[in-house]
């Protein structure tokens, strides 16, 4: 199980380090998402102070979309699924290798975007830096645990990537708000935020556990 | 194992049975059940809106169950029943989602509100939508079942995080007063009422599920003939 896990991991990021394509997609587009909300809503410095958390994670979430249809997509195009599919190996170790694959690419984006944010909207991140951390990693394992799954769905639909957003945006509502609640609250707003933190941890901890459980179905053949 | 098209006992006594509850709970929603003193005729809908509501959650409990049973047993049966029940579900959920404004606006003054339960319907709506996107973008049978009972089972898990996060974000976020609160006290005939139209349209939730299961029956039978004709050699 264990050598499961890392050989996926180790692939998929081997992969990602010579094509830089899930992490050059996913970031420019998170980019662009904060560059438009710059124009369309031309936000003073105390505006972007109140709804910056919910910016950032419009970008994540829309850039993760990206990176996420990336990781099943990579896999169908030289039929490697099949390759999955016969590999003898526990079918929960592919699941938390993509898994882990796809909450690196998603943090490295997201740590790469936040001080651009910080810059852009002239915003003071350092408050409760550890804490604002935290709360990027606890929301995007919340993110991308249903997202893995709904990926390894989506390459199957003749809809392809597009299916994925449509899948995958309804059921993370309550990990959206619970992380940018806390993003609010590590950026200094006036929030109350354990009980989104205990959402947060819970949201990741029953995804992990179904999405671990239900994968194997998935690739079955 | 053909199907008697004829032959469905079962299913016109429910037919009928739903007939009947729903004349009996019109007659009562409009001519039995005293108008309501604050809100006036436009009180009526809510003997339509709730019990809609209640059975489109029904209904997609429905879908978990049915997934669970697919993904443990791997038989057609339980995917019919959990496509069948979505279909309905959102169905009842369209319709809560349409007869909720024309209440709220005259009693509340706005169309629409970001109020837990309204929203949790609405969050509900799209997964439910989403779920029937994805049967329709499926070509495998197989594949198709299994994908959606793990979708039918992740998005009713989601329900109750869904419902405290939403309800959490409103205490924290100033909502409008509204005139008229929804949970006045109920007059005796207006639960009688009640009682009735939720009996209607469940009994018409099951008669619509027989019917959407005698359907695709009948579907699956056509498809195999159709493939027999076609290895005989019927077609060229």
């Amino acid at each position: 199980m264990w050598r499961a896990i890392t050989t996926i991991l180790w692939k998929d990021l081997k992969i990602e380090l010579r094509t830089k394509e899930a992490f050059s997609a996913s970031f420019v587009f998170s980019l662009m998402v904060l560059v438009i909300f710059n124009f369309t809503l031309d936000l003073t410095t105390e505006e972007a102070m109140k709804m910056g958390a919910g910016f950032l994670w419009i970008a994540f979430a829309f850039g993760g979309v990206l990176a996420l249809n990336r990781s099943f997509a990579l896999e169908r195009d030289e039929s490697c699924i099949q390759g999955l599919q016969l590999a003898p190996v526990d079918r929960g170790g592919v699941y938390l290798g993509k898994f882990l694959a796809n909450v690196i690419f998603m943090l490295i984006t997201e740590l790469i975007l936040l001080p651009l944010f910080a810059i852009f909207f002239n915003v003071d991140i350092t408050g409760r830096l550890p804490y604002l951390v935290g709360v990027l990693v606890l929301g995007t394992v919340g993110f991308s645990s249903v997202g893995t799954l709904f990926s390894a769905i989506a390459v199957h639909t003749r809809m392809r990537e597009v299916i994925l957003p449509i899948l995958l945006l309804p059921v993370t509502v309550p990990v959206l708000i619970a992380a940018v609640e806390t993003t609010a609250y590590a950026m200094g707003a006036d929030v109350e935020p354990y009980f989104w933190f205990r959402l947060l941890v819970v949201y990741d901890v029953i995804f992990v556990t179904v999405s671990f459980l239900t994968f194997g179905s998935i690739l079955q053949e | 194992m053909t199907t008697k098209p004829n032959k469905d006992t079962a299913g016109g006594v429910l037919n009928g049975l739903a007939l009947i509850a729903m004349i009996v709970s019109l007659y009562m929603v409009f001519l039995y059940v005293p108008t309501e003193a604050t809100m006036g005729d436009v009180q009526r809908i809510f003997y339509f809106h709730v019990p809609l509501a209640w059975v489109s959650f029904f209904g997609f409990f429905l879908v978990f169950v049915f997934s669970v049973g697919y993904l443990v047993r791997a038989n057609k049966k339980w995917d019919n029943l959990a496509a069948s029940s979505a279909e309905i579900g959102v169905l009842y959920c369209t319709l809560v989602l349409v007869t909720g404004p024309i209440w709220a606006k005259p009693v509340w003054g706005v169309w629409w509100t970001w109020d837990p339960r309204l929203t949790l319907t609405l969050v509900l709506w799209l997964i439910y939508i989403a779920y029937l996107m994805l049967r329709h973008y499926m070509v495998d049978p197989e594949r198709k079942a299994t994908f959606s009972a793990v979708l039918g089972v992740v998005g009713f898990i989601d329900v109750p995080l869904v419902y405290f996060s939403i309800r959490w974000w409103r205490t924290q976020h100033p909502q409008p007063v509204m005139a008229g609160g929804e949970d006045s006290g109920l007059e005796d005939p207006m639960v009688f009422t009640l009682v009735a139209c939720v009996v209607a349209f469940m009994l018409l939730f099951f008669a619509l599920l027989r019917h959407r299961l005698r359907h695709q029956a009948f579907r699956e039978e056509l498809d195999e003939l159709h493939d027999r004709l076609e290895h005989e050699g019927h077609f060229q």
